[in-house]
């Protein structure tokens, strides 16, 4: 890692552009090794301060999910909504850590047959560079 | 451990008077109009009277006048509206458990000694915008860096958990649906209630508005056949749907509070404050577990701690089922089944008002309604009421009645609030 991106602020301005930048960064406690999804300051366990940049393998398995009817504005401006639910939950990654995240191409049609438990890599492709969220996909 | 130590209020403090405004969608009232209306049913119902001028303190409950009707500061124009003022009123926001913390803040400062009697109360007007406004304005309690962009809404959150728990447990799509069932059963008997009707009611009238219409009559055998029908009960987030969810409401809600040693001199039948609890928890994803909030389990223990009781011995109990699967999880965590058995309760009848367990008679938020920051002192006065034997129709047993207990959260468990109250 270049030694700017290193000294970025653990915040989500830093986090989304690095997002953008495709690169999936968390945060990891120079301490005790907690390592966190959001980009935190102070790690809420140990309470340590002393953080720095874990860049995360983007590989995830499918822990809970939804899916959704009645999309937010930000979503139905992207055409979901009644007559095109999303797929959206939680996700825990490779190293650890839980997070939300959208997942694309699941039939958010028949959620009966989205399986939790299923392998995920995160989609750096469908970021949205106005509202940066992140997005897992089917492995 | 923070939490664990043993906590005491310095002195005890009692209820004497409760108030609610009508629950449901009124275009032409404002959050002032919906709380001079809880406060004059509050007045009504104070044996000895009350006159706002008597009122030391007061603590309100909002979740967000800013965003739904354009008006910030809400705590000192409900006290000019109420000829309260200048005596001190400060707002509570803790999104959908703002007035249970607004009654904590007036218990506490009753056990400070610093008042004697103290206002406390919520509103929430809602109907102000549309369906999706609305979901937008309570997706702002949720965490709006790092659920919000990843498309997750209020009942997406909850939708999640439920699944979580069908994942875990033996928990189905008819357990859901039928714990809204139950609820509209007691609200239908409530009649400050947004919904006074039975889910079967809606269904007959269903069918009945098609008959007239000359349309075919749809064949649905019984509330959870009508329930599983997506044209009836469209989904809302899988696998939510609409009937899962709680509606939008106008409504305010307001008690007295009063040192116990002056109770006596409002009422015959105080109802005093035996526990209080209130804990905080993190966005789903960092939580423990998705099946349990854990703020919920941290304050009932602090609750019960403080009561010197246990949950077997809660008579009644008013919970947050911000949706189906939220009285289900709630049921869990404050202990009165074990984890995995609140559906199998739900399914057997225990949390019916005929139940052994029974939970939200009411109507709970799914049938009264859910104006969010009045909620949590609403869920108070039901406790209240159904302690004090004036339940109206959907009055438990009084005579085996001691204690009560609510339960209010604040968006997904980063706000719970538990509170053990006694018959005086």
């Amino acid at each position: 890692m270049t030694s700017e991106a290193e000294s970025r602020p653990f915040n989500a301005a830093s986090f989304y552009a690095f997002l953008q930048e495709g690169r999936f960064m968390g945060v990891r406690c120079r301490e005790n090794g907690n390592i966190y999804a959001e980009a935190r300051p102070i790690d809420p366990i140990s309470h340590s301060r002393d953080m720095e940049w874990h860049e995360f393998s983007g590989r995830a398995t499918l822990s809970t999910f939804t899916c959704i009817s009645v999309a937010p504005a930000s979503l139905e401006a992207k055409g979901f909504g009644r007559n095109n639910p999303y797929c959206t939950g939680i996700v825990t990654l490779e190293e650890g850590p839980r997070i939300s995240a959208r997942i694309a191409g699941v039939d958010a049609s028949n959620p009966q047959n989205i399986r939790t438990g299923m392998a995920l890599a995160i989609d750096l492709t469908e970021i949205d560079p106005d509202e940066p969220g992140l997005v897992f996909r089917p492995a | 451990m923070a939490t664990t130590r043993s906590r005491r209020l310095a002195r005890s403090v009692s209820i004497v008077g409760a108030g609610l405004s009508q629950f449901g969608a009124y275009p032409d009232k404002t959050s002032r109009d919906l709380f001079v209306e809880a406060f004059h049913d509050m007045q009504e119902n104070i044996d000895t009277g009350i006159s706002a001028q008597d009122i030391e303190a007061g603590y309100l409950g909002n979740y967000s006048a800013d965003l739904f009707e354009h008006q910030g500061h809400t705590a000192p124009i409900m006290a000019d509206w109420l000829g309260m003022t200048p005596t001190p009123i400060t707002r509570v926001e803790n999104a959908c458990a703002s007035s249970g913390s607004a009654l904590r803040e007036g218990v506490m400062a009753i056990a400070s000694g610093m008042y004697d009697v103290v206002l406390v109360g919520g509103v929430e007007k809602m109907t102000s915008l549309p369906t999706e406004g609305v979901t937008d304005v309570l997706a702002s309690a949720a965490d709006g860096l790092y659920e919000v962009p990843a498309g997750l809404t209020f009942p997406g959150i909850f939708g999640a958990i439920a699944k979580a728990h069908m994942d875990r447990y033996e928990t189905n799509l008819n357990h859901l649906l039928k714990v809204g069932v139950k609820n509209h059963e007691n609200g239908k008997l409530n009649p400050k209630a947004q919904f006074q009707v039975t889910v079967r009611d809606m269904m007959d009238r269903r069918k009945a508005r098609a008959e007239q219409r000359g349309e075919s009559i749809p064949d649905w055998e019984d509330e959870l056949d009508f329930l599983n029908d997506a044209r009836a009960n469209p989904w809302i987030a899988w696998p939510l749907r609409l009937y899962d969810c709680a509606p939008i409401t106008d409504g305010a809600s307001c008690v007295l509070l009063v040192a116990s040693e002056l109770a006596n001199q409002f009422t015959d039948k105080p109802i005093h404050i035996a526990g209080i609890g209130q804990a905080t928890g993190r966005p789903l994803h960092d939580a423990e577990e998705l099946t349990s909030l854990s703020a919920a389990k941290i304050a009932s223990a602090q609750a019960y701690e403080m009561a010197g009781i246990g949950p077997e011995q809660v008579g009644v109990a008013e919970v947050h089922d911000c949706f189906t699967i939220a009285e289900i999880v709630a049921s869990e965590d404050l202990g009165f089944f074990a984890p995995g058995e609140g559906p199998h309760a739900v399914d057997e009848g225990r949390t019916a008002r005929t139940g052994d367990r029974p939970i939200n008679t009411s109507g709970g938020l799914k049938a009264k309604g859910h104006p969010v920051g009045a909620s949590g002192v609403a869920q108070v006065i039901e406790v209240y009421k159904q302690l004090r034997g004036e339940a109206g129709e959907r009055q438990l047993d009084n005579a085996s009645l001691e204690f009560g207990l609510t339960h209010n959260v604040g968006g997904t468990g980063g706000t719970c609030v538990v509170n053990v109250l006694q018959r005086g």
